[in-house]
């Protein structure tokens, strides 16, 4: 736990300095910081639009789908803040610069996770929690379910940072695993925005035992919202995500250690 | 008691498995090294040097052999090490490229977990040291490379290591950088009797710094010893170039054993002179043959003893040169 402790203090100095470097182009930070959220702002407005043709997709109401939208943005929004940077990890192996970071005394994954990081990703978090509060009035609130909300965030975050990582860790391996890491991710992302009910069976079921990406918000969400599994799933799969973020976790460590060991036993 | 050694290699080999044909990068080292020895590594583009540094580091696997630093296994026990060595990589930059050079030194403060009053005392002094006052509120983007490799010395310096690394630290730099780096690295070897080992093919620098050299060629231990071990090793001589007042057929020199002429050009005779050779007598004997203008003296160059280490034929089949 030590060690753990060590590496979160680690996170936070690396973070903060990366974060104040950012900070000194201001200019350059506040533009892109603001083109962000007006980017992401127009894609909620974009289903907005679509659902004032249609009223409801899959049966959700605009309300709903916030809700899920919220839900998966949230997630993939602060597991990008947190360790999107990793995504780098290519470019570290090309330049060397893996090299002096294996010679610290620095947890190699922190080191990478906030390796320029940059504080301007704040801004799909702002939004998707603005979308996600909007959406929350369309949840009958009870104890139980403000317990289900929260732990759906979490899960959502920590299952979406697995899934940052284990991906790109495909980058030991090949130069340009990149493209396919971003599929999983952003595409995950925008998978899960929709109720997954509109999508063939066999996604949805991928989605919960694949890639556990339904987890992140659709099956959270179904018992939030009081509707039935549309595939007759037991509703207590609500309750599952922590143990697909555990599942996911544990492999993402262990990927990441063979990419370690692949890497330090070919030096490519 | 003799100190125990801070380095020691056994049988230290590693293979890159390529296409075309495997690459024994580093093959079958075996070297001791003791607290506060200045190693040179010397060895030609493609020689293992920067394979070794990994090795020795934790950054590579060894493919076979062993190696042992600061009594800790590098590759198993990377982390651990890392705290009791420093390491310069000359190509690759460890500070943060966009922060104020004084912020990479905080950031390696908190990282080595340094306390903050050795930190100050370590940080005055090594700036003091390497002149790098005036460069501390200056993004290390900004600096010139003279100046950047200085900051990365201080990097590698500010947590006390036992061992500092130095692959290639003076590749690039201008002859003034280059000479103010090596008084630093004479002096940090002295001072604090830090052991260093650098690489490099810039023979000067361990002509300059050091005692002891280790030469690698395709991977092999081609020599472990003194300078002059390897000036005998690869035949060195000096070469006298003197410029006479006419044209003359090659001067002879009877009585001096080993001393002849290599090279007539015009008014210019360049004379090999045996290392042990004073240069004295064979001037005499230049002035009693033939009218002197000028003459100028130069001393071996390892590149010329690696050139004769390499005629030597020690090439194995299969190997690249290019590879570093």
């Amino acid at each position: 736990m030590d060690g753990l402790r060590a590496d979160v203090a680690d996170y936070r100095t690396l973070a903060a300095a990366w974060g104040r470097a950012a900070m000194s182009y201001r200019a350059s930070f506040v533009m892109l910081s603001l083109g962000g959220l007006v980017i992401t702002a127009l894609d909620f407005v974009a289903i907005a639009v679509l659902l004032s043709r249609a009223t409801t997709l899959g049966g959700f109401g605009l309300r709903e789908i916030a809700l899920l939208y919220g839900a998966s943005g949230l997630g993939i929004a602060v597991a990008d803040l947190a360790v999107g940077q990793v995504e780098r990890l290519g470019r570290h192996i090309r330049s060397g610069r893996l090299d002096t970071m294996l010679v610290r005394p620095t947890s190699l994954l922190v080191q990478v996770c906030t390796e320029e990081f940059s504080p301007r990703r704040i801004s799909r978090v702002v939004q998707a929690a603005v979308v996600f509060g909007w959406g929350c009035g369309a949840v009958a609130w009870t104890p139980e379910r403000v317990l289900l909300a929260g732990q759906m965030l979490v899960s959502a975050t920590l299952l979406f940072g697995a899934l940052f990582v284990g991906l790109a860790c495909l980058q030991f391996w090949t130069t340009d695993g990149q493209q396919v890491a971003n599929a999983f991710t952003y595409g995950g992302n925008t998978v899960t925005q929709y109720p997954l009910v509109i999508f063939p069976r066999e996604v949805v079921l991928a989605l919960t035992f694949a890639v556990p990406l339904a987890f992140v918000s659709w099956y959270p969400s179904l018992r939030l919202l009081d509707r039935p599994d549309p595939l007759g799933l037991p509703a207590a799969l609500a309750w599952c995500s922590p143990v697909a973020v555990v599942l996911a976790v544990l492999a993402t460590v262990l990927v990441w250690r063979a990419g370690v060991r692949r890497y330090t036993s070919t030096g490519s | 008691m003799p100190t125990p050694p801070v380095i020691v290699t056994r049988g230290l080999t590693r293979v890159f498995r390529r296409t075309e044909g495997d690459l024994r990068a580093v093959d079958d080292v075996d070297l001791e090294v003791t607290p506060g020895e200045f190693l040179g590594l010397l060895g030609l583009n493609g020689a293992g040097k920067s394979t070794a540094v990994k090795l020795l580091t934790g950054v590579l696997v060894p493919t076979a052999g062993s190696a042992r630093v600061c009594g800790l296994e590098p590759a198993a026990q990377r982390r651990r090490l890392a705290r009791r060595i420093g390491v310069v990589f000359g190509q690759r930059s460890a500070l943060w490229w966009d922060l104020p050079l004084a912020d990479s030194f905080t950031l390696v403060h908190r990282l080595y977990r340094t306390t903050p009053a050795h930190h100050r005392a370590r940080l005055d002094e090594l700036v003091d040291l390497l002149d790098l006052g005036p460069q501390l509120r200056q993004p290390v983007r900004s600096l010139s490379l003279g100046q950047r490799m200085r900051g990365e010395l201080v990097a590698a310096m500010l947590h006390d290591p036992e061992v500092l690394f130095l692959d290639e630290p003076t590749i690039g730099l201008d002859v003034v950088s280059r000479a103010r780096l090596r008084d630093v690295l004479r002096d940090l070897n002295a001072r604090r009797a830090t052991t260093i080992v650098l690489t490099t093919h810039d023979l000067p620098d361990v002509e300059a710094l050091c005692r002891r050299v280790v030469v690698l060629d395709h991977g092999r231990l081609a020599h472990d010893g003194t300078l002059e071990g390897l000036h005998r090793l690869g035949r060195s001589t000096r070469i006298l170039s003197v410029d006479l007042t006419e044209a003359r057929p090659a001067l002879t020199f009877p009585g001096l054993p080993g001393v002849h002429v290599v090279e007539v050009t015009d008014r210019v005779q360049r004379i090999s002179l045996p290392l042990e050779q004073p240069a004295a007598p064979v001037i005499a004997a230049v002035v009693a043959q033939a009218g002197l203008r000028d003459l100028a003296l130069q001393d071996p160059t390892l590149e010329g003893v690696m050139h004769a280490l390499h005629g030597a034929g020690s090439t194995p089949a299969g190997s690249t040169p290019d590879r570093d």
